[in-house]
């Protein structure tokens, strides 16, 4: 079982803290994403969880045992960095063999498949890719590794439309003939929203929502209408972004258990409406 | 096989519409066999669980049942069950809205009579 824990994790830079007791659990086999603004500490966590840096404080284990010098549990994972591991001299192909060594499982004839449906000329040294294919290279290295958890940080960085779309259909082609554990850390939200099962928000390194996305998204709606008598329905009602434009106005309200008041709403003329993941993020992540 | 992305339904709900409609369409025929969860969330972009739990839903109601090994297959009768589904709630999701709106821009019931008639052959 490819699960994840994390407990009271703390991740501390100097005086800068990172991550704050972080506790968390990504279950085996979904596909979860990972949500924050710039520097609210989601690449932290991916590096402490492939033993890349280590806890100030707490704890992590893969598969039920700590990552630390653990080359069993460190195999299991295959984790797409940011910034790029290989000598900048090495080929694609090259790193593609070199990656091979390492993880037994990975799937060379796939690697050249993809590469050739993403146009990604192999022979070509890393550093001669532009920003889209250094992205491309790296998250056909990612796929096939055949690794039990792959984690992907801005898998999609620089990527034009057309190659995000193919890599999504890639991904999703991937989980699904043989379940892993994913996770991805974006900042195209709306992109991912129906790819995804499990979100996490970490809001300046402090974990704010864990949930599936189809009960996050069921547990908020928007209402809009006239400035006051959107005031009168949020009383006693737990909203976000609030947004307005000159009478008019529209929020996002929360509630475990939906309880709209049509006859309320009916009454006072507001429309309701669903609320997208992206809008959700940007209300719950506003400082 | 479309989802309605201003639908305020969860994906999920959304295609089992869609599935439904491409039955109601006949472009899943009865007894013969539909695409497989992974074709369908390839091509839809989405998660395969959420594929899944929309099959289960179809496969609860007897629209769509599973073969071992084999795949999905629609129903004998499915067309028919789906359709006296629908009419169930055919007044509150068209007519009660469309009546409403009517009413809003003060349109008589004669005048929406008249409406239907011209739109007949749609």
């Amino acid at each position: 079982m490819s699960r994840i824990e994390i407990n009271g994790v703390t991740k501390k830079y100097g005086k800068t803290t990172a991550l704050k007791n972080v506790n968390l659990v990504f279950e085996a086999n979904k596909i979860h994403g990972l949500l924050g603004r710039n520097g609210a500490g989601k690449t932290t966590l991916l590096n402490l969880i492939t033993n890349k840096i280590f806890p100030t404080e707490g704890e992590i284990t893969v598969c039920g045992e700590s990552a630390i010098e653990n080359d069993k549990v460190l195999n299991t994972m295959f984790y797409m960095m940011e910034q790029n591991i290989f000598p900048k001299s090495t080929k694609v192909i090259e790193a593609f063999r070199w990656t091979s060594e390492i993880y037994k499982s990975f799937d060379m004839d796939y690697a050249k498949e993809l590469s050739a449906r993403f146009e990604l000329n192999t022979s070509k040294k890393i550093k001669q890719l532009s920003t889209g294919y250094k992205s491309i290279f790296k998250a056909i290295a990612t796929l096939a590794s055949n690794a039990e958890i792959m984690l992907f940080d801005e898998p999609v960085l620089g990527l034009d439309a057309y190659h995000r779309d193919m890599f999504y259909a890639e991904l999703i082609d991937n989980y699904s003939k043989n379940q892993k554990t994913i996770i991805v850390s974006t900042h195209l939200i709306e992109e991912v929203s129906n790819i995804l099962e499990e979100v996490i928000i970490i809001k300046k390194g402090r974990i704010i929502k864990q949930e599936s996305v189809e009960n996050l998204l069921l547990s908020s709606y928007t209402i809009a209408g006239e400035n006051s008598k959107v005031d009168e329905y949020l009383k006693d009602r737990e909203y976000v972004g609030v947004n307005g434009i000159g009478e008019f106005k529209k929020a996002i309200v929360l509630e475990k258990n939906i309880n709209k008041d049509i006859n309320l709403a009916n009454k006072l003329d507001l429309k309701f409406g669903k609320t997208e993941l992206q809008k959700l993020f940007i209300s719950l992540t506003e400082s | 096989m479309l989802l309605d992305s201003n639908s305020d339904k969860p994906v999920y709900a959304q295609l089992v519409e869609a599935i439904e409609d491409d039955i109601l369409r006949e472009i899943f025929k009865e007894d013969s066999k539909i695409i497989s969860t992974t074709e369908m969330s390839v091509q839809l972009r989405i998660n395969p669980g959420t594929a899944l739990k929309a099959i289960n839903l179809l496969a609860d109601d007897e629209i769509i049942y599973k073969k071992r090994g084999v795949g999905m297959f629609v129903y004998k009768g499915a067309k028919k069950k789906i359709m006296n589904k629908r009419k169930k709630s055919f007044r509150e999701i068209f007519v009660l809205p469309m009546m409403k709106e009517a009413d809003k821009l003060k349109i008589s019931k004669k005048e929406i009579n008249e409406m239907m008639e011209g739109s007949k052959e749609v």
